[in-house]
């Protein structure tokens, strides 16, 4: 679906909130539109076009330019029509011979202080100054030369895109995005009168100022004067694909701008419901990944690890794959092999995949990667609420009036939505963080937490049964809530449970590490600061608690009444493009699509009928199962489709040694990343740039993805599961991926009302899409919970097995970093590596300082699971006694360390608490060592002409 | 799988439901968890290990292990009296 490159500007954004109907004539027409709405707005809407520079839609009116001046009805002089709000009666001109000459004059200024050379600049044919001065007339400019800003210096020291200040008109709209839309405030504009000139931070290159490289002063740039690098080099693009990054959960709508087949730049689209034009360094610019030579294109066998790979026909490889797995079905029974669908993946390519595996397979074998990150969310939410998902969109962190973020670092791990978020808080949201480090969002350009409880790692149900104390014996419950929307029983029960001494923050304090007062105040905050809204992520599901922490947050809800409706709700941030939609597929191993689970009859006929197999009625092995039982002798294939747990999951060693010792390792992917180094298939993968399919965000929003250039190694992912299930003799008869979604919403009771052509029609849908919500459900559980009554789940806090002792008297948690993305396999062949070139461990001064640790130290850091050497960064963002490291390289080993300890309840490992010892060293660990050289082996078997270079130094070298 | 990683889940699984006021209850939901999450295999693994083993059957908490044996055929099916 191609669109126009030239994406419609109204010039001031719509009024918040629709207003009454207001009627006026603009040039003779008369013109109805909201109260609130500008006077250039609603002459856009009429299709008459105003000149303008210093105004766009996605910001607020700054009436600088004086080009859009116009002419009322019994107003003095020519009022900017940009900050004019509209009257009833009102009658307006936007064209007259005065009007003309005070534009020309206005743009003559312009003109005389800007490079004349149109035809050579990058914007030409895309340039709103080129526009403005061909709307108005321009013809000469009679100012004589003089001092001018012709000669300023161009700024490319950040990878992406440059900055020329000759061409710049000084209209701040790169400042104001920056501020507005962004929230940064990176940008000023330095100087006064004709010395006005835009400013990263304190005079700084771009590169090293505060610019997290949103993107968004580009966007909002009417000139060359900040332009992508790409458009500078390729010129501009010739036509447009709307589609969805395949970066965070987020899920942001872009505008693939394209030159035939080839990426120019990604643009965010303003009318992407989960991101409203705006964007993240990782999907406005990281997207090189897709063309990088490191991509594997040819499908490729070999019998053992140890030897070289040999290129084959997609047939020979999927029959070979095909082949293997039979054979060790035959050997060893039905359930030897398995599968692990992605939720880097579409909705339609992780439907297949468990497909495959209950079907052609026999058995139910599939897990997925939500598995280490938010199967807790699943379990919790099902449990308390009814219902594996979240229950807001992302707009209704506008109408909160108390964000309590636990466990999350929106900012860094879902930034589009922290900037939505900070626009809430700058406009008076009261803030609530619990996190052993100091996020951003702590101390902020004009937003300060109201309260920051840096809780020990490992102490979430602990802090959540305190607050859960205070609402309950300070009278804070909202007791009509409960008594008409959750089970009574229950409820007595949690509520005897959470008044014990035990759970009173007087009685928690020193466990949690928060003072008692400070929880009470954050508590009654929560209870009765109006509407109050929880946002988590893997700081709450990655611990040995982990679904207890979700239904705590659950209770804590219920019993305030902070759901069903706008600006509450418990919203979990999910951590990949694509995790929320590969759960409502079916792709944990006890549950069909739509989390009914396998034991249900009726549901399994349903799909028995419709695939066309007898299914398994009992639940199959999790990835941790499937990875045991590989060392017991008990399991032998894998079939891995965009997955890496090599690098992803916990305790590496034990994760290659159960990869070892299969038999037939198939790993579908883009490049040879950690894990296929174990493979005895590689099939290779499509970017989401070559694919038709859908992903599913955190807000349950289902958008299309589509395909902008062919498959590089000829085949989509979905069609390479297709050919592997026809060569294991269960037919997939799809021609396209809509078909996929076809059958799914036939199947799901939840997308019963999705197709390809509703999703055309209305951009984007939040399931349950169906009869009863035939536009979707952007808020869920809004009359009754989706289990009806809402249930209250005793959570008493079990402390973790994994604690600091004087061997190990540290401990480490994980998370992530703004430019880089999980496991790194894309981020790191992009220009990201800028930011973020090496994982590093943040270490609190006092810590560092008793083991002779200075910045930039290598420091070896040793769990009981292994060791592994980082540099240290010592810094005041983490606590005493604490930890931090990221896992976007390979060779940093984090997940060496980190242990086999998981979720009671779902098995997520508990990611966020690993007791550790931290010591200054001279060399790489033992571990990176090995790695370096099974690397070195491994590329070493690779064809000629495939990834033979280490794709960055630290890659292979620590 | 090993036993002794199975008797670690099960523990860990049977620590969350220590807090539910009635006991039959906490054993009738431990073994519903493993019904619905763990694979058969694992089920009668650990089972068939509390059945031969004394380590295991005493590494086993009191009511973890009281809900395998209350709830045996729920976990086994027809295995259960093989």
């Amino acid at each position: 679906m191609t669109v126009s490159i030239y994406e419609p500007d109204l010039g001031t954004p719509a009024p918040a909130s629709g207003g009454a109907p207001v009627t006026l004539e603009i040039n003779g027409m008369p013109v109805t539109v909201p109260e609130g709405t500008s006077v250039m707005r609603a002459a856009a809407e009429a299709g008459l076009s105003i000149p303008k520079l210093c105004a766009t839609d996605s910001l607020d009116a700054f009436g600088s330019c004086r080009l859009c001046l116009v002419e009322i009805e019994g107003r003095r002089g020519y009022p900017a029509s940009c900050t004019t709000p509209v009257a009833d009666g009102m009658v307006v001109r936007t064209q007259s011979d005065r009007l003309a000459k005070l534009r020309r004059n206005v743009m003559e200024l312009y003109i005389s202080d800007h490079p004349l050379d149109c035809l050579t600049c990058s914007a030409n044919g895309n340039c709103e100054l080129q526009d403005m001065a061909g709307a108005v007339g321009l013809r000469e400019v009679r100012y004589a030369p003089g001092e001018n800003h012709l000669a300023a210096e161009v700024d490319d020291s950040n990878p992406y895109f440059q900055f020329d200040p000759s061409k710049c008109i000084v209209c701040s709209r790169c400042v104001r995005a920056c501020d507005e839309v962004q929230g940064t405030l990176a940008l000023t504009i330095d100087g006064r009168g004709f010395a006005s000139m835009v400013s990263p931070s304190a005079h700084e290159p771009f590169a090293e100022s505060e610019c997290v490289s949103c993107g968004a002063c580009v966007q909002a740039c009417p000139t060359a004067t900040l332009m992508e690098k790409s458009v500078v080099e390729k010129g501009q693009p010739e036509r447009a694909v709307v589609t969805t990054c395949a970066y965070c959960g987020v899920g942001c709508s872009f505008r693939a701008e394209l030159q035939g087949e080839e990426v120019v730049r990604m643009v965010p689209e303003k009318a992407g419901k989960a991101n409203h034009g705006h964007s993240c360094v990782k999907g406005r610019f990281a997207w090189g990944y897709a063309t990088h030579p490191d991509r594997i294109t040819t499908p490729m066998i070999r019998r053992s690890i140890d030897e070289p790979w040999q290129e084959v026909s997609w047939e020979e490889a999927i029959n070979y794959a095909a082949g293997e797995f039979r054979r060790l079905q035959a050997e060893h029974g039905r359930n030897a092999i398995g599968a692990l669908t992605s939720s880097r993946c579409t909705n339609e390519e992780t439907y297949l995949v468990q497909k495959l595996v209950r079907t052609a397979f026999g058995n139910n074998n599939v897990d997925t990667c939500a598995r280490v990150c938010h199967s807790p969310t699943g379990y919790g939410l099902k449990a308390t609420l009814g219902e594996s998902a979240g229950t807001q969109d992302f707009d209704s962190v506008q109408q909160a009036d108390v964000v309590f973020i636990i466990g999350a670092n929106p900012t860094d791990a879902h930034p589009v939505f922290g900037s939505m978020m900070k626009q809430r808080l700058r406009d008076g949201a009261k803030l609530i963080v619990a996190d052993p480090r100091t996020i951003e969002l702590v101390r902020t350009p004009h937003i300060e937490a109201a309260h920051h409880l840096k809780l020990k790692p490992g102490t979430n149900v602990a802090l959540l049964n305190a607050l859960a104390h205070v609402v309950v014996t300070e009278g804070l419950v909202d007791e009509a809530f409960v008594a008409a929307r959750c089970e009574t029983e229950s409820f007595a029960q949690w509520r005897e449970f959470v008044a014990r001494p035990e759970n009173a923050p007087e009685q928690l304090s020193e466990v949690i590490g928060v003072p008692a007062e400070t929880l009470r105040a954050a508590a009654r905050l929560y209870a009765t600061g109006g509407n109050a809204a929880i946002y988590y992520g893997l700081g709450v599901t990655e611990h040995s608690q982990g679904s207890t922490t979700v239904m705590a947050i659950a209770n804590l809800a219920m019993a305030t009444g902070n759901l069903g409706r706008p600006g509450v709700g418990v919203n979990p941030l999910r951590g990949q493009n694509n995790v929320q939609g590969s759960c409502d597929m079916g792709s944990f191993p006890h549950e069909l699509p739509g989390y009914r689970h396998v034991s249900e009859p009726t549901t399994r006929l349903e799909f028995e009928r419709a695939w066309g197999a007898t299914l398994d009625p009992e639940p199959g092995f999790r990835v941790p199962n499937m990875l045991d039982a590989a060392l017991a002798g008990q399991f032998h294939g894998l079939y891995l489709q965009g997955e890496d747990p090599v690098q992803s999951d916990p305790n590496t060693q034990h994760v290659q040694a159960a990869l070892k010792a299969m038999q037939c390792v198939v790993v579908q992917d883009l490049f040879l990343n950690e894990t296929a180094k174990y493979a005895h298939v590689f099939l290779p993968g499509a970017s989401f740039l070559e694919k038709d399919g859908t992903f599913t965000n955190a807000e349950r929003r289902i958008s299309r993805v589509r395909r902008v250039m062919r498959p590089r190694a000829g085949k989509a992912d979905w069609e390479v599961t297709v050919a592997l299930a026809e060569a294991l003799g269960q037919p997939m008869p799809y021609s396209h991926p809509s078909e996929i979604m076809d059958e799914i919403a036939r199947l799901t009771p939840t997308f019963t009302g999705v197709s390809y052509a509703r999703l055309d029609e209305l951009g984007s849908i939040q399931w349950p899409c169906n009869d009863s919500a035939p536009l979707g459900t952007p808020i869920m559980h809004g009359e009754s919970f989706v289990r009806g009554l809402g249930r209250f789940m005793l959570t008493a806090y079990v402390p973790t097995e994994e604690r600091t002792s004087r061997k190990r008297p540290l401990l480490l948690t994980t998370g992530r970093i703004l430019s880089q993305y999980n496991v790194g396999a894309q981020t790191r062949r992009t220009d990201n590596v800028h930011w973020h070139a090496e994982d590093r461990l943040e270490i609190h001064p006092s810590d560092a300082e008793s083991r002779g640790v200075v910045d930039d130290d290598w420091v070896a850091v040793a769990s009981r699971s292994g060791e592994t050497v980082l540099r240290a960064s010592v810094t005041e963002r983490v606590q005493p006694g604490v930890v931090y490291t990221t896992f976007h390289h390979p060779v940093s080993g984090a997940n060496v360390i980190t242990t086999d300890n998981s979720d009671w309840a779902t098995n997520c490992p508990e990611y966020k608490v690993t007791a550790v010892e931290v010591a200054k060293v001279m060399q790489p660990s033992e571990w990176q060592r090995e790695y370096g050289e099974f690397t070195a082996r491994q590329r070493a078997f690779l064809p000629d002409g495939n990834d033979k270079t280490p794709v960055t130094e630290s890659d292979t070298s620590a | 799988m090993t036993p002794d990683k199975l008797v670690y889940m099960a523990n860990q699984i049977g620590s969350y439901f220590t807090t539910d006021p009635q006991p039959e209850h906490a054993r009738q939901q431990i073994a519903e968890h493993m019904k619905k999450f763990w694979a058969p295999s694992m089920r009668a693994t650990l089972i068939e290990a509390l059945d031969r083993d004394a380590d295991v059957e005493a590494q086993l908490d009191d009511l973890v292990r009281q809900a395998l044996i209350e709830h045996r055929t729920l976990l086994l099916g027809s295995a259960a009296n093989a």
